[in-house]
C-alpha cells in the first residue's frame, strides 16, 4: 500500500479496493456456449456500427440485369429476382432483385437499433416507476401495481395491433408502444427487487443514520439491483427483437423500402417454394443474435444463483 | 378463507377486464375521423355523415358511447364491420366471427392435446436426470427454439415438409367439410409449428418447476432417509409440482393467444387472429375491437385459472395468515 497517491489513483474506487474489507470482485466465467455468444454479439455490434459502409449495394437498389449476364451465353435479359448466392450477390437476391446481404447489413441498424432503444425506454419507465412503487407510499404502490397488472394482462401483440390500427405504423410509435408494453414486466421485477432491498438491514441502518430517500435510492437500492436488472435487460432485449420482428412480419412494423429483418422474411416468403435463401438469411440473422444473447444470459444467471432464473419464469 | 382468496382473485380479474375494455375502447377511438366517415367513405357529405353519426350514436359524449358499446358487447352485439360495405351498412361482426372462432379453437385445441403430454414427459425426464447429456440436449434445443422467431420455425418446417418432402401443403386451404385424415393433413403445418414453439416453453418451465421442488428441504430429507429415487419423484415431488405445472400449462395456453397471430398469418389459416390482422390492415376498427375483446377475455380467464391452480395446490396460499 502506498501512502503517496499518484495522480492516477486519487480516484476513490482504487482506494476502496485496497481497504481490507473490500469484497472480492465478482468474476463471471463464461462457458464455451457463452463465449460463442459473446463473439456473435460483438460481430453484430460491429455490423450495426459499420454495416451500411461495407454493404456492396444500397438497401433499396434494384440490381441491373447486366450484372447477371453469364459471359458467353446469349441470354441478354436474365431474371434478377430470387437469384441464388453468387459472386455478384453473396447471399442471393430478393423478390425485387435487391441484394440480400446489403439489406441484412442495412437492416441490422433498423432491427437492432429500434429494439435497443425500445428496451432502454422500457427500462427507464419500468425501473423509475418500479422503484417509486417500492419506496413510495402504500397507496402509490397499490395504484401503480393495479394499473400495471391491467396492462400486463393484455396480450402484448393484441395491444400493439389495436394501437397500430388506430394510429398507423411509424417508427416512433413502434418504439413507444414496445417500450410501454415491456415496461410492465420490468416494473414488476424492479419493484420486487427494490422491496427486497428496502427491508434489508443496511437500508435501515442508512435510515437511522439520517440519509435521505434520494441517497438511499442511488447508493443502496440501485447498486444492489443493477446486476439482476442487467441480466434481465438481455432477456428482455431478445423478446423485444422477436416482438418487433413479428410485427414487421405481419406487415405492421417497419415499413418498406427500409430494410428490417422481420419484414425481409415476409417479403421473400414466396421465394421459399423456388428454394431461394432470401427469406431464410434474415431469419437466421435474428436467430443468431437472439440465441447468442440468451446463451450469455443463461451463463450469467447460472453464476448468480437460480433466484434470477425463477424470477424470470414467473 | 379459501372462498375469500378465490373471490378476491375473481374481483381482480373483473376489474382487469373492465380496465382492458376501457383501454380497447380508447385505443380504437383515437383515430381522427370516426366510423361514420369511414363507412361512408367518398360518399360522405356533411348531412349524411351527421345522419349516420346520430344513427350509430356517435353524437353522444364518449363516456356514453362507451356505456352503450359495453352494453352491446355484453348482449352479444359486437357491432358492424366495414366488410361488405357498399350496398347496405356492412356485415354484423358476430356473423363474421363465428366460423373464425371455431377454426381458431380447433387449431389451439389440437395443439394443446398434442403439446401438453409430450412436453410434460420431456420436461420431467430432463428434470429427473439433471446435467446428463439428455438434459443438456433438451435444454439447449428448447432454449434455441424459444429464442428464434415463430416464423423461422414455420419457414423451416415449410421448407422441409412442404418443399423438399412434399408431405403437407404449405398453405392451409379449408373448404370446411374436411374430416379425419384429410383434415389432419391440411392442418399439419400450423399444428406442428405451434406444438414445437409451445412445447419448448412448457418443457423449460416444467423442468425448472420440478428442479425447484427437488431442491427443497423435504426432498433432501427423503434422500437422507434413503428413500429410493423413483419413489421420491413419484410420491414426494410430483404432487407438489402439480399446482405449478397446471399454472405453467394455463400460462402457455394464454401464450397461444398471441402465438396464433403469426402462425395463422403464415399459413393463411382462416382463424380469428388472421381476421384481426386483416382488420388492422384495413383499419376496420369495430372488427379489431371485437377480436381484441375476445382474445383478452380468453387470456384473462386463462390467467385466472393459472392463479387458481397455484392457490388451490398450495396450502399456505389456501389458508393465508
Amino acid at each position: 500500500m502506498s501512502d503517496t497517491p499518484t495522480p492516477q489513483n486519487t480516484n476513490s474506487a482504487i482506494q476502496f479496493d485496497e481497504l481490507p474489507d473490500a469484497p472480492p470482485k465478482r468474476k463471471i466465467k463464461l462457458s464455451l456456449l457463452g463465449k460463442i455468444g459473446v463473439v456473435v454479439l460483438i460481430f453484430w455490434a460491429i455490423v450495426v456500427a459499420i454495416g451500411p459502409m461495407i454493404a456492396p449495394y444500397h438497401e433499396a437498389d434494384i440490381l441491373d440485369e447486366e450484372l447477371f449476364i453469364v459471359p458467353g451465353s446469349d441470354e441478354m435479359y436474365p431474371d434478377t429476382d430470387f437469384q441464388p448466392p453468387s459472386k455478384i450477390v453473396l447471399l442471393g437476391s430478393d423478390y425485387l432483385g435487391r441484394d440480400t446481404l446489403s439489406r441484412i447489413l442495412f437492416g441490422a441498424r433498423t432491427t437492432i437499433g429500434i429494439s435497443f432503444i425500445a428496451t432502454t425506454l422500457a427500462y427507464l419507465l419500468g425501473v423509475l416507476l418500479g422503484i417509486a412503487a417500492a419506496v413510495g407510499s402504500k397507496r402509490l404502490d397499490m395504484i401503480l401495481s393495479r394499473l400495471n397488472d391491467a396492462l400486463l394482462s393484455i396480450p402484448s401483440i393484441m395491444f400493439a395491433l389495436v394501437m397500430i390500427a388506430a394510429l398507423g405504423s411509424t417508427i416512433p410509435l413502434l418504439i413507444l408502444l414496445t417500450g410501454i408494453i415491456y415496461a410492465t414486466s420490468v416494473f414488476r421485477i424492479a419493484r420486487s427487487l427494490g422491496q427486497e432491498v428496502m427491508v434489508s438491514d443496511f437500508v435501515e441502518a442508512a435510515r437511522v443514520r439520517g440519509e435521505g430517500l434520494w441517497w438511499i435510492i442511488t447508493r443502496e437500492i440501485l447498486p444492489n439491483i443493477a446486476m439482476p436488472l442487467a441480466t434481465d435487460f438481455g432477456l428482455r432485449f431478445v423478446w423485444v427483437i422477436l416482438f418487433i420482428s413479428a410485427l414487421s412480419f405481419l406487415g405492421l412494423g417497419v415499413q418498406p423500402p427500409m430494410s428490417d429483418w422481420g419484414s425481409m422474411v415476409k417479403e421473400n416468403l414466396p421465394g421459399l417454394i423456388y428454394g431461394s435463401v432470401a427469406p431464410i438469411m434474415p431469419a437466421l440473422a435474428i436467430a443468431t443474435l437472439t440465441i447468442s444473447v440468451n446463451m450469455i444470459v443463461d451463463d450469467i444467471s447460472a453464476h448468480t444463483g437460480g433466484k434470477l432464473a425463477k424470477r424470470m419464469i414467473a | 378463507m379459501l372462498w375469500r382468496a378465490l373471490l378476491s382473485r375473481l374481483g381482480i380479474s373483473l376489474v382487469t377486464l373492465w380496465v382492458v375494455s376501457v383501454l380497447i375502447f380508447i385505443g380504437t377511438n383515437l383515430l381522427p375521423g370516426d366510423v361514420a366517415q369511414i363507412i361512408l367513405g367518398q360518399m360522405a357529405t356533411p348531412e349524411s355523415t351527421a345522419a349516420l353519426r346520430a344513427k350509430l350514436g356517435l353524437d353522444k359524449p364518449p363516456y356514453l358511447q362507451y356505456v352503450v358499446w359495453l352494453q352491446n358487447v355484453a348482449m352479444g352485439d359486437l357491432g358492424i364491420s366495414k366488410a361488405g360495405l357498399g350496398a347496405g351498412l356492412g356485415t354484423p361482426i358476430v356473423e363474421i366471427l363465428e366460423p373464425r372462432i371455431f377454426n381458431t379453437l380447433r387449431l389451439t385445441g389440437l395443439v394443446t392435446v398434442i403439446a401438453i403430454p409430450i412436453s410434460l414427459f420431456l420436461g420431467l425426464i430432463a428434470a429427473m436426470h439433471p446435467g446428463t447429456r439428455l438434459d443438456r440436449a433438451v435444454t439447449f434445443s428448447t432454449l434455441s427454439l424459444i429464442s428464434v422467431p415463430d416464423f423461422l420455425v414455420a419457414t423451416m418446417l415449410v421448407l422441409i415438409f412442404a418443399v423438399f418432402l412434399g408431405w403437407f401443403p404449405a398453405i392451409v386451404y379449408l373448404r370446411g367439410d374436411e374430416t379425419g385424415w384429410v383434415l389432419i393433413k391440411t392442418l399439419a403445418m400450423p399444428i406442428l409449428t405451434l406444438v414445437i414453439v409451445a412445447s419448448s416453453q412448457i418443457i423449460r418451465m416444467t423442468r425448472a418447476t420440478v428442479l425447484n421442488v427437488m431442491s427443497s428441504p423435504y426432498i433432501e430429507m427423503a434422500i437422507l432417509k434413503g428413500v429410493p429415487r423413483k419413489r421420491i419423484i413419484l410420491r414426494h415431488a410430483l404432487f407438489n409440482a402439480v399446482g405449478p405445472i397446471v399454472n405453467v400449462i394455463a400460462l402457455n395456453l394464454a401464450w397461444l393467444v398471441g402465438g396464433v397471430v403469426v402462425v395463422e398469418q403464415i399459413f393463411s389459416y382462416p382463424g380469428l387472429a388472421k381476421l384481426m390482422v386483416e382488420g388492422v390492415l384495413m383499419r376496420d376498427l369495430p372488427l379489431v375491437q371485437a377480436c381484441a375483446m375476445i382474445f383478452c377475455v380468453t387470456y384473462i380467464v386463462l390467467i385466472f385459472i393459472a392463479d387458481m391452480a397455484t392457490i388451490l395446490s398450495n396450502p399456505r396460499l389456501r389458508h393465508p395468515k
